[in-house]
């Protein structure tokens, strides 16, 4: 019992390294978006084709660290788009979220078609765990380059929302755009900015899910992933680092159903695939409503009003 | 906030009807605009990839309203849209954006299909069965997006995000019973509850193909329209949308307005997903989750919220899934083709939003002061 038990926690621990990261990602790019004051939605769209470009330019140029840079650029080009109709007058950026949503994941579906039983080369992995001589601790610390690349981007985001110019400025926009204007600074300007950037992020964090885990492309691929992560943003309060310990306590969370799974518990699987959700939605309800969250929350946000 | 001249001026009585007429004329003329701007961007994508945009165009007419089978199947596939174009005008009048109708139509006709498990094999009447079906997936899906729109109203919760959240889990509900305790052992490829057998499926209006989803559909739209535009619950509902402090300072019950709206809304979903049931697919599978719900979105944005208007918006939809399976074959294109068209008319339409009073031809010319 306790070998089943060491088992699963084994697993959930490597479940939330693997699992975390397109949540991390997504997840640090929608606070940069949301901390100039405008909210993107639409970051699921942009991972699932983010996902399928940097399978198909793995595929087709034989590097995958080409996919992911592809990757970044094509949610660049939907985030820059958000960026850009949200700035004019008297558009609504909720359903502009929703409609880069559906034309996301429209385009990735059209030109994904052939790349769905093709392989293509995938994203290696550094190896952590051999030292401790447990075949599945070393399997579960097969870490992949991108997740150490999340947490230095969320401490560097962090440092220069602080510490730097340009992070004043972009918080000052998302607090006040009145004082940011007094300043003159051109708030459509940083929130174009900090939208096509955050669409970026995203799109990488694709790339790792078609790349790396689970490693192929297909329809069914992301499942609300980008828009729990978009979720996960207020429960983490607009925080980079707290937006890491919540892609992290997520994807345990995602990996408790294929973890039980292993050991042979197969009763509840279909509970355990909509866990997230309900722990998404759980999240929400705590976090909605709370002094601090007010507190933290940028005060241009339509989110939150 | 930017006023626009024509709200600000003083408009003597008699120009009133004509303020009306231009302000409809500008609200049909603009979503026409964003089609034709939509149809004309997406041939150019066809260009670019190598496809005949006016073969594309033509085979859309003609899978949709080419002949009396086409136009028979666009509306067939209307009718659950008008539903879930409904599912998300109302609670957009009041001011939220509830994108959860898929999950409310999925749970609505597992629901419905669930509980003609033991009615059928009990030998009750369909004539009884039919309704009990009919409600039950009205109040599954009343309920589902009522709660949504409780946690709105109560702990303030996004409900864009949270009604979206539902839907996955509603999903997940139903693959959870379907491949589980109400699966039935004959349907080995395909998980799906029992058939509720011939004699309980719903025919056609007569003399025609068409189901009796789009009676309901239209019926619906219609009573919606009036409860919105001619009945005081409408207008307060109406009013908590266009200023929720001004609202509440009035001592409207915004909360159980609000509530009600989001109930409206899953009843209208999970009326769809009983139609499914009933006349598709005869059982609940994941044939349900076909993407109505989304459709319906965008088939709610092109009518302005309008309920009238989602009625002829659906049916441009409908037409456009109905052609969707020949230009598939005709022009070897994925049947993604319709998703990327629809995003794009959706992004389009979203930006033609700006145009709203820039143009002259659609305003009163001001006479009086201006305040």
């Amino acid at each position: 019992m306790d070998n089943a038990v060491l088992t699963v926690l084994i697993a959930m621990l490597g479940g939330a390294i693997r699992v975390s990261t397109p949540f991390m990602f997504v997840a640090l790019g929608e606070t940069l978006t949301e901390k100039s004051g405008r909210i993107n939605l639409g970051l699921e769209g942009n991972l699932v084709l983010g996902a399928m470009v940097a399978y198909a330019t793995s595929y087709l140029t034989g590097s995958p660290w080409l996919g992911v840079l592809a990757a970044g650029m094509s949610g660049l080009f939907l985030g820059a788009l958000h960026g850009y109709i949200c700035k004019l007058p008297k558009v609504n950026d909720i359903a502009v979220g929703i409609a880069m949503m559906s034309f996301g994941t429209g385009l990735a579906f059209f030109f994904g078609k052939p790349f769905i039983q093709p392989q293509a080369p995938k994203l290696d992995s550094i190896p952590l765990g051999d030292w401790t001589g447990n075949p599945a601790l070393a399997q579960a610390l097969q870490v992949n380059p991108l997740f150490f690349v999340g947490i230095f981007l969320a401490v560097a985001m962090s440092w220069a929302f602080r510490n730097t110019k340009w992070g004043l400025i972009v918080r000052m926009t998302g607090d006040s755009a009145a004082s940011a204007k007094a300043m003159g600074v051109s708030v459509d300007l940083v929130r174009f900015l900090a939208t096509a950037a955050g669409g970026f992020l995203a799109g990488i964090g694709g790339a790792f899910l078609s790349l790396y885990y689970p490693g192929i492309w297909n329809q069914g691929l992301s499942s609300g992933q980008g828009l729990m992560a978009v979720a996960l943003v207020i429960f983490a309060r607009w925080d980079p680092i707290r937006a890491i310990f919540a892609a992290l306590f997520f994807g345990a969370a995602g990996a408790i159903g294929p973890a039980l799974q292993a050991v042979g518990i197969t009763s509840g699987y279909y509970f355990f695939n909509a866990a997230p959700y309900i722990l998404t939605l759980v999240i929400m309800i705590i976090s909605a409503g709370s002094k601090a969250s007010a507190r933290d929350a940028p005060g241009e946000l339509s989110i939150t009003k | 906030m930017t006023v626009q001249a024509a709200d600000n001026a003083v408009v003597p009585v008699e120009k009133t009807g004509n303020l009306q007429f231009l302000r409809f004329a500008e609200s049909i003329a603009i979503p026409v605009g964003a089609i034709i701007a939509s149809a004309l961007l997406f041939a150019v994508f066809l260009l670019l990839i190598g496809k005949d945009p006016i073969q594309f165009y033509a085979l859309v007419w003609t899978g949709g309203f080419g002949s009396s089978f086409s136009i028979q199947n666009s509306l067939q596939r209307a009718a659950p849209l008008i539903l879930t174009g409904l599912a998300f005008a109302i609670p957009a009048r009041i001011g939220l954006t509830m994108i959860g109708g898929e999950g409310a139509l999925v749970l609505g006709g597992f629901a419905s299909a669930a509980i003609a498990i033991p009615l059928v094999s009990g030998g009750v009447p369909p004539l009884v069965t039919l309704p009990v079906m009919a409600a039950t997936g009205i109040i599954t899906g009343g309920l589902w997006v009522g709660f949504t729109g409780w946690l709105k109203y109560a702990r303030g919760v996004n409900e864009t995000i949270a009604s979206l959240l539902m839907s996955y889990i509603a999903i997940a509900i139903m693959n959870f019973f379907v491949e589980g305790a109400l699966r039935d052992p004959a349907s080995a490829n395909k998980p799906s509850t029992m058939p509720i057998g011939d004699a309980y499926r719903i025919g056609s209006i007569p003399g025609t193909d068409v189901h009796w989803g789009l009676a309901a559909g239209i019926v619906l739209a219609i009573v919606l329209w009036v409860l919105m535009s001619r009945t005081t619950f409408g207008f307060a509902a109406r009013m908590t949308g266009g200023n929720l402090r001004a609202a509440r300072a009035q001592g409207l019950p915004v909360g159980w307005l609000m509530v009600i709206c989001c109930m409206i809304a899953g009843g209208c979903a999970g009326l769809a997903g009983f139609f499914e049931v009933a006349v598709i697919h005869g059982q609940a599978n994941a044939s349900l989750v076909a993407g109505y719900g989304f459709t319906g979105i965008l088939v709610a944005f092109l009518a302005r919220q309008n309920p009238i208007a989602v009625i002829p918006v659906a049916i441009l939809f409908g037409a456009l899934a109905a052609a969707g399976g020949v230009i598939q074959r005709r022009m070897d294109m994925p049947d993604a083709t319709i998703l990327v068209l629809q995003g794009m008319l959706f992004v389009v339409l979203l930006v033609s939003d700006t145009l709203y009073g820039r143009f002259k031809i659609f305003q009163v010319k001001a006479t009086g002061d201006r305040t």
